[in-house]
């Protein structure tokens, strides 16, 4: 270490700098929480109650969404435009639903969903949820409809 | 042993090589399903075992650090700590705490996001827990001598408390849920946890190679000092693709490549302290964890962070085993690795013993990292395979899968070593060597 540098320069560049730092940091936090208001405020009442069954049955331990979560399962961000939801909303939400409640497959090999008992309103308001994720605009990721 | 309350940190190593023994069992049952999807009963989906895997390696981690300052804050503050019983009831509740959330995970008693999947009265329970600690050693500190590794290592604790207080906030905007889940979780790893892996560090250091404490201070200063510059917005990495503003594909990219710095200086302070050294202390596996977390924690937060932290990069790769190969390699190199350092060094003083059982101890040094490193090197291969299939190609995720097989496969054998490794661990540190077996020895003091 530089003899020039005593300790208290160190010291005082230690505290300056984190604080210089993190001001910036809150200052842009505070710019994205505006932002995410308007990108990802429009939650209705039910994809909020989707919302809470998806974290009471941490599906993130398998699933991701926008990439963060375990990856013993598929991405579900973008399930709702997978299973063609943008196009055809009754049959995603059917679909959606179905094979929830056709888990676990018990398919040698594939990975096991538990089977959840969600009444038909908790199924409703994930696929809200999931449709919802899907309005927000994550910079257009994933790359590929796959997820 | 200077003091005589620094024997509580006793139960706090002890508890958390327990829970550690946890995490490993239940990390080799989630391998396992990656291979044998349908091998274990339907009480223990992947989700479950994941869960326990993580959070009992937070806990142990969390524990650990305690016992850590309550080694190191009466030798730094030359004064005992404020409260031994208060330190002993904290580690019991915090024990039970981590005992009821295991159990109540397997009954289903879980609400949350990730990390965070513990019920409301468990977060609550933690924060009292963090404010009798916090209490203990803050009046330590403020009766004593106050060090630069004693109040940086307070201050890191102090951030990690405060930071938590974001588990509390999950908002229904999924974007700011999310947002705010990473200022616990990033500004924790990438942050605070760093003041207080470096303080540590600082600390054995000095007990190790006896080179003055007026230098390692002035590098633990520089240390932290980088891992804060870089850190605080490096988190916009977290930011790229979670419905947040496109600038901080910029921000997050630019500093977070930088965030290999504090973990390259921790490697050249630690070699270059040894290489000082004014003396050959006879706990020489504690120096060699000491090294290995240094350059483990460089190749694991710092080299395989960095792999996929431009958001160029990122885009393709997120979320995919490429980030659970660097997730491995960090945790275990930088805060598994400097807790163990940290209990190699202490137990012997604490127990009565001699540095003992060595051969053994660095044979489980070397069987862990090797374990651990075969493991990063198995998912990052898997990732690299999956990013092409998935985020090129396009194909689905469970055709995916069947492709990269053969890498859980071996990543499972890596996990089954890493448990020999750790078995081998605890029985160096907890049990006493041959040749002591007989009668008790003089405490090595220092």
């Amino acid at each position: 270490m530089a003899e020039r540098l005593t300790k208290a320069a160190a010291r005082n560049i230690f505290f300056g700098g984190s604080i210089f730092f993190f001001v910036i940091f809150v200052a842009l936090v505070a710019q994205s929480v505006n932002f995410a208001s308007q990108n990802g405020g429009n939650i209705s009442a039910t994809a909020t109650s989707g919302k809470r069954i998806w974290e009471r049955h941490a599906c993130f331990d398998c699933h991701t969404l926008f990439g963060e979560g375990a990856r013993f399962a598929p991405e579900l961000g973008n399930v709702w435009l997978r299973y063609g939801g943008d196009k055809d909303p009754a049959s995603a939400r059917d679909a959606l639903i179905a094979w929830i409640k056709n888990q676990p497959t018990r398919v040698e090999g594939r990975h096991q969903m538990p089977h959840f008992d969600l009444s038909d309103q908790d199924l409703n308001d994930l696929v809200d949820f999931f449709q919802y994720t899907s309005t927000i605009n994550t910079q257009n990721w994933p790359p590929k409809i796959s997820g | 042993m200077k003091y005589q309350s620094q024997s509580v940190a006793r139960l706090y190593f002890t508890g958390a090589l327990t829970l550690f023994a946890a995490q490993i069992i239940f990390g080799l049952l989630g391998a396992f399903l990656y291979v044998v999807p349908t091998g274990l009963p339907d009480f223990m989906p992947f989700s479950v075992m994941r869960m326990i895997h993580t959070n009992a390696l937070i806990v142990w981690l969390l524990m650990g650090f305690m016992g850590c300052t309550y080694f190191l804050l009466p030798e730094e503050c030359e004064t005992e700590l404020h409260s031994v019983g208060l330190a002993k009831l904290q580690f019991w509740v915090f024990y039970a705490a981590a005992l009821i959330t295991v159990v109540g995970y397997l009954f289903g008693n879980y609400d949350g996001r990730s990390y965070l999947e513990q019920p409301i009265y468990i977060k609550v329970g933690i924060v009292l827990v963090a404010l009798m600690f916090l209490y203990n050693c803050s009046l330590t500190l403020l009766k004593g001598r106050k060090t630069v590794i004693s109040n940086i290592l307070i201050l890191g604790l102090w951030g990690v408390a405060v930071f938590f207080l974001f588990a509390f906030y999950n908002p229904a905007n999924v974007i700011l849920d999310k947002m705010f889940w990473w200022w616990v979780v990033h500004l924790w790893v990438e942050g605070v946890w760093e003041l207080v892996m470096a303080s540590i560090l600082a600390f054995l250091m000095i007990k190790l190679t006896g080179v003055d404490r007026e230098v390692v201070e002035k590098w633990l200063y520089v240390i932290i000092g980088l891992a804060l510059f870089t850190g605080i917005l490096g988190t916009g990495h977290h930011y790229y693709w979670i419905g947040t503003p496109g600038y901080w594909q910029w921000i997050g990219s630019i500093f977070s490549a930088f965030e290999i710095l504090p973990f390259f200086a921790m490697v050249i302070f630690a070699f270059t302290m040894t290489y000082k050294r004014g003396r050959n202390h006879p706990n020489g596996a504690a120096l060699l964890w000491s090294l290995g977390c240094a350059v483990i924690s460089f190749f694991g937060a710092g080299v395989w962070g960095f792999l996929h932290t431009l958001a160029p990069i990122n885009y393709y790769s997120h979320g995919t085993q490429i980030t659970a190969a660097h997730g491995h390699l960090a945790f275990y190199g930088a805060y598994a690795m400097i807790n163990l350092a940290m209990i190699v060094y202490a137990m012997p003083q604490l127990l009565g013993r001699k540095p003992y059982n060595q051969t053994l101890n660095m044979w489980s040094f070397w069987i862990i990292t090797s374990g651990v490193t075969f493991m990063t090197f198995t998912l990052t291969f898997a990732g690299i395979v999956q990013t092409h299939l998935q985020r090129v190609m396009g194909m689905t995720y469970m055709d995916v899968q069947d492709q990269i097989g053969l890498f859980y496969i071996m990543r499972l054998g890596a996990g089954v070593v890493t448990a020999i490794g750790v078995i081998l661990y605890i029985v160096s540190v907890l049990l006493p060597g041959r040749e002591e077996e007989a009668a008790a020895v003089n405490v090595i003091t220092d």
